[in-house]
Parts: structure tokens; sequence; C-alpha cells
């Protein structure tokens, strides 16, 4: 199993504050419109998740690839 | 490990300048119309929503202000929904173009200037001593007027919503990064 986070694109407001929080690099805002998670950068750390300003972000467990 | 700072962390700075300039000279206000057109061009012309969360001055003041202040709390729902971050984008709109109207009405002679910032669209407070000796027109003193009215009051909702809930509440409601990424959707076609 591993963690990784998970968001909401409907209810995203796209202001990057996870992009700049994220130690990996794993978030871009995708077209300005909302952020996108790149599973297999993304540790679960959850840094994102604290720095979102509209708690859309949330840490789950999945099936680990590969 | 820190990241390496870059020029533009810094902008914070530039923001609190700009509201302290206010209560000296009120010709700086102009200088606050940047922080609207340079959203606005960038996510025109492909620089999509890189303003918010690197040249966003405020964003980083309240990022900083955050880590001593806020309450760190999650934010009600109805400030991230949908009706209430596009009717605050349309009564800010609103207000800025009553603003940009009371500016015409002193340019065509019918008002005259009135030396006051406007908290909340509805605090009147005197502010002739930061009006300019500068011999410009009265209508370029009645924008700045109310130009400052309306960014000290954002700054103050910014700093009011950063105590009680994420320090970066405002971005949520955000005017700009509404209207910012309204144009990114129309643009990409989501």
């Amino acid at each position: 199993m591993k963690k990784i986070a998970t968001l909401s694109r409907n209810a995203c407001v796209s202001c990057g504050c996870c992009e700049t929080a994220c130690p990996k690099n794993a978030i871009e805002i995708y077209n300005g419109i909302y952020a996108k998670v790149d599973q297999d950068r993304c540790i679960g750390c959850g840094l994102c998740k604290k720095a979102c300003p509209a708690d859309i972000i949330s840490i789950k467990e999945v099936d680990s690839i590969g | 490990m820190a990241k390496k700072k870059n020029w533009y962390d810094y902008l914070w700075i530039v923001s609190t300048l700009y509201i302290i300039l206010g209560f000296f000279n009120i010709l700086f206000a102009w200088l606050g119309l940047l922080c609207f057109l340079i959203p606005l061009v960038m996510s025109l012309t492909g620089g999509k929503k890189g303003y918010c969360n690197r040249y966003c001055g405020r964003g980083q003041l309240l990022t900083l202000l955050g880590k001593k202040f806020s309450k760190n709390l999650p934010i009600p729902k109805w400030i991230s929904s949908k009706w209430f971050r596009y009717g605050f984008l349309a009564f800010f709109l609103t207000m800025f173009f009553n603003m940009t109207f009371s500016t015409y009405l002193v340019f065509a002679g019918t008002n005259s200037l009135k030396e006051v910032v406007t908290l909340l669209w509805s605090f009147s407070l005197p502010w002739h001593f930061a009006s300019s000796s500068a011999p410009v027109a009265h209508w370029v003193k009645q924008f700045a007027f109310g130009f400052y009215s309306l960014m000290l009051t954002s700054t103050l909702l910014g700093l009011v919503t950063m105590v009680l809930f994420r320090p970066r509440t405002w971005c949520v409601y955000c005017p700009m990064g509404t209207m910012t990424q309204l144009v990114c959707k129309a643009k990409y076609k989501e």
C-alpha cells in the first residue's frame, strides 16, 4: 500500500498553494484550472493537504503499482 | 532542505509597502492596478495561473502572517462554493465599475473630490492627510481614493479570514484568482 494525495478537481480553486508546498514537485496546476497530482512522484506526505486553503485534498491509501 | 529563494519570493514586501504608502500619498494607490492587470494579462497570454502562487505578494504576506496568527481551521464550505466565489467576483466587479463611475463624475465636474477611504463599501474614513499636493487632476486623486478603498478592504478581508481559518483563505474567494481561473477554463475549454 502507498499513500497519495487526491482531490476534487471541480472544487479546486487553482491557487497553487499545494504546488508550492509539495517537496517532490508532484503537483502542477493543470492549465490553470485544477491541481493534478503525479501519483508516481507523490509520497503522501500531506504537506499539500495542510497548505490547501479550500480543504479539498485528502491522503488516501492505494495499491502501489510496480 | 529549504528551497532556494527567488526574487519573487520577496514580493510580500511590495504588498506591505503598498498599504503603508497609501497612508502617506494616495497617488501610490494607482500602482495597485498592476495587481489587476498582471494576472489578467498572464492568464490571457498563456501564463495561466502562474501569478497566484509565484508573484502574488498578498498571498505571500498572508502565508507569512498566518504562521503566527492563523488559527489554521478548515474554512466553512460555503466560502469555497461556486456561488459564493462567482458571486463575490460579480460583486467586486460591480463595486469596481461603481468606483470608476464615481471617478468619471469627478472628471465631468458633476461631483467634487471626496478625500475619503471607504472600508467594506460602507464605512467612510477621512483620508485627507494622504491627499497628494502634486498638481494632478481631481479625477486622478478620486480614482486613487476609490482604488485604495478596494485594496484596503480586500486586504482587511484577507487578514480576517487568515486569522479565523487557513492562512491563504483569501485565495479561495480572491476575485482575481476566480477571474483568471475562468479565463483559463474558457481558454482551455474545460
